[in-house]
């Protein structure tokens, strides 16, 4: 969710600044409420978040990070986690970037409800996401039937964590990629339009290079929630060493087995978590930058 | 650009005072719920045993529970869980008052980490493993060595899991036997597309139709399980000693409770309704 807050935190930045220009100065930024007040009652959350996130790095040293990291368990699980959330990532990229187009349409007809439709994997909880997909693509699930025929069988196999990892985190691509679309400006368009570019023209030589921050950052916020999913995974993929064990799952069975081992793949989700962050805040900082001091 | 693109059209302030206002109400319940109601109450109800119970003793130990609580009036709180995940979950500090284990490994952990007197603990059933798979048979299961038919789908709990060590085990006593040969559990575990984290979720991938075979319990294949899995059963040669080992917690705030619960499994009662749920005796064989 982060990376839709900070795409829609920059477009209302961007329309302030474009009020600001020219008119009398604005009020003074900020909510009213004293900020001391604030930043006291803010203290117990960000403990919550920060403590627990501080216990790990404090329970892993940098030697025994290293250790755990080379055993064959940890090595498989984070081989297997980059390699099916990158095809994951590129997959939601295809799949996802013409549901944003649609989305960022303002005439469509169903448009609210799409929007609802594509947010739900976002809030279903991920063990139901996991059932879901036993159901439909299971061996005895709905489409059973065209499956078997076509010799696919889809449960514990890789394949299945991928298609776990497009179901949760595709949405998160989808809307900021809508986001990005609808944030062009008409007369870009407009002018290409006039120019005679076709379509495709359009989409490769104006919606992509205008929205590509947007469509970055979407794209490394799901494959961060990729990266982190398990409750679908473990259902509808099961649980297999370098076959369906991602991080997740080898964190939560080291939980149990090898402790050492679960806090360093712990620590390395973090700083994947924290690296597409990172690559989210940039972008859109310097789109915003960007946008901001054109002329309009 | 249309409104309604924001998940709901709030604000990051109005999500920010929402936040608070849900914390702060929280914050207030969970003070003010020991102070003011415990006075409150003219009988206050005796405080729950929480009991931590691996995952195959599900059934029968809720039945257990009600049976103690009609008798004694003190509520039961079940926490199921692989053995392996109770113990874990205890060393980090988890509170509970009795623990029933699945074997005596994770039994003799925590008596090795305090959380348990020495001595303290009683076996108080056993169990066999069986062989299960979907009623309609797809991978066509008829006997113990289909388990190495090539392409069977078969479903392993985790070795951390009790009952995945004793399958492991199982399957070396069978490679030891010339009948099924000595890459008997190599050719197996080349069938394995899974190891789930207890007994339960291999019972479920069974029950499914994903799995074409499993291990589990006996007990496991309980009266709701047989509409849609069978069993195979496991010769004793084969079959592993599976102990089922209780104890009261050493640091329990409801030791008398915990105590009292531990003598009712051991009782009558409580062993006819293990009895009934598939569950042998302490000291069958």
């Amino acid at each position: 969710m982060a990376a839709i807050g900070d795409i829609v935190n920059a477009q209302t930045g961007r329309a302030r600044v474009r009020r600001g220009d020219g008119s009398p100065p604005r009020a003074r930024p900020g909510t009213g409420i004293p900020s001391w007040a604030t930043l006291a009652l803010s203290v117990p959350l960000l403990l919550l978040i920060g403590l627990p996130i501080l216990a790990i790095f404090f329970r892993t040293p940098p030697q025994a990070l290293v250790e755990s990291l080379g055993t064959p368990q940890a090595r498989a699980a984070l081989e297997l986690s980059l390699r099916t959330t990158a095809i994951s990532t590129l997959l939601a990229i295809a799949l996802g970037t013409p549901v944003g187009l649609l989305l960022a349409r303002q005439d469509l007809r169903f448009g609210r409800a799409l929007d609802t439709f594509i947010e739900l994997p976002i809030l279903i909880p991920p063990s139901v996401a996991g059932i879901a997909l036993l159901m439909a693509f299971g061996r005895s699930g709905v489409f059973a039937g065209p499956l078997n025929a076509a010799g696919i069988t889809l449960p514990f196999t890789p394949a299945a964590v991928i298609l776990a990892q497009i179901f949760v985190a595709a949405p998160f691509y989808v809307k900021a990629a809508a986001l990005g679309f609808s944030a062009i400006d008409g007369e870009a368009r407009e002018a290409a339009e006039i120019d005679g570019a076709n379509p495709w023209q359009l989409f490769q030589h104006i919606l992509v290079p205008l929205a590509w921050p947007a469509l970055l950052s979407g794209a490394a916020t799901t494959w961060a929630r990729a990266l982190g999913e398990f409750g679908a995974t473990i259902i509808f993929a099961g649980n297999f060493p370098g076959r369906t064990q991602t991080m997740p799952l080898a964190i939560y069975l080291g939980f149990e087995m090898n402790m050492d081992v679960a806090l360093a793949l712990s620590v390395v989700l973090i700083a994947l978590a924290f690296l597409s962050l990172l690559v989210v805040k940039v972008l859109l900082r310097r789109d915003f930058a960007a946008n901001g001091k054109s002329p309009d | 650009m249309r409104e309604n693109i924001l998940p709901n059209g709030l604000s990051r302030c109005n999500w920010c005072l929402i936040a608070n206002v849900v914390l702060a109400v929280a914050l207030l319940a969970g003070c003010a719920t020991p102070a003011a109601l415990a006075p409150a109450a003219a009988a206050p109800a005796p405080a729950p045993v929480v009991v931590f119970a691996a995952a195959s003793l599900t059934e029968a130990f809720n039945e257990i529970g009600a049976a103690f609580t009609a008798e004694t009036g003190t509520p039961v709180t079940f926490n199921f869980a692989g053995s392996q995940q109770l113990r874990a979950q205890l060393e980090q500090g988890a509170a509970a008052d009795v623990l029933a284990s699945a074997n005596k490994k994770e039994m003799t952990a925590a008596v090795a980490s305090g959380l348990i007197v020495p001595g303290a603990e009683q076996i108080f059933a056993r169990n066999r493993l069986v062989v299960i798979f979907p009623r309609a048979n797809p991978g066509g299961v008829v006997t113990l060595a289909d388990l190495a038919k090539p392409g069977l789908k078969l479903v392993l709990a985790d070795k951390s899991a009790p009952v995945g060590q004793y399958s492991l085990d199982m399957l070396d006593k069978m490679g030891a036997d010339p009948a099924f040969g000595a890459d008997f559990k190599e050719r197996v575990l080349e069938n394995v597309v899974s190891y789930e984290q207890n007994v339960k979720a291999v019972v479920s991938k069974a029950q499914l139709g994903e799995a074409d075979a499993g291990v589990a319990y006996a007990t496991d294949v309980t009266r709701d399980a047989r509409e849609k899995v069978s069993a195979l059963d496991v010769p004793d040669a084969f079959n592993q000693i599976v102990a089922y080992p209780i104890a009261a917690l050493a640091k329990s705030e409801n030791a008398g409770a915990a105590a009292k619960f531990v003598a009712f499994v051991r009782a009558d009662a409580g062993q006819a309704i293990l009895a009934r749920h598939g569950f042998l005796s302490a000291g069958a064989k």
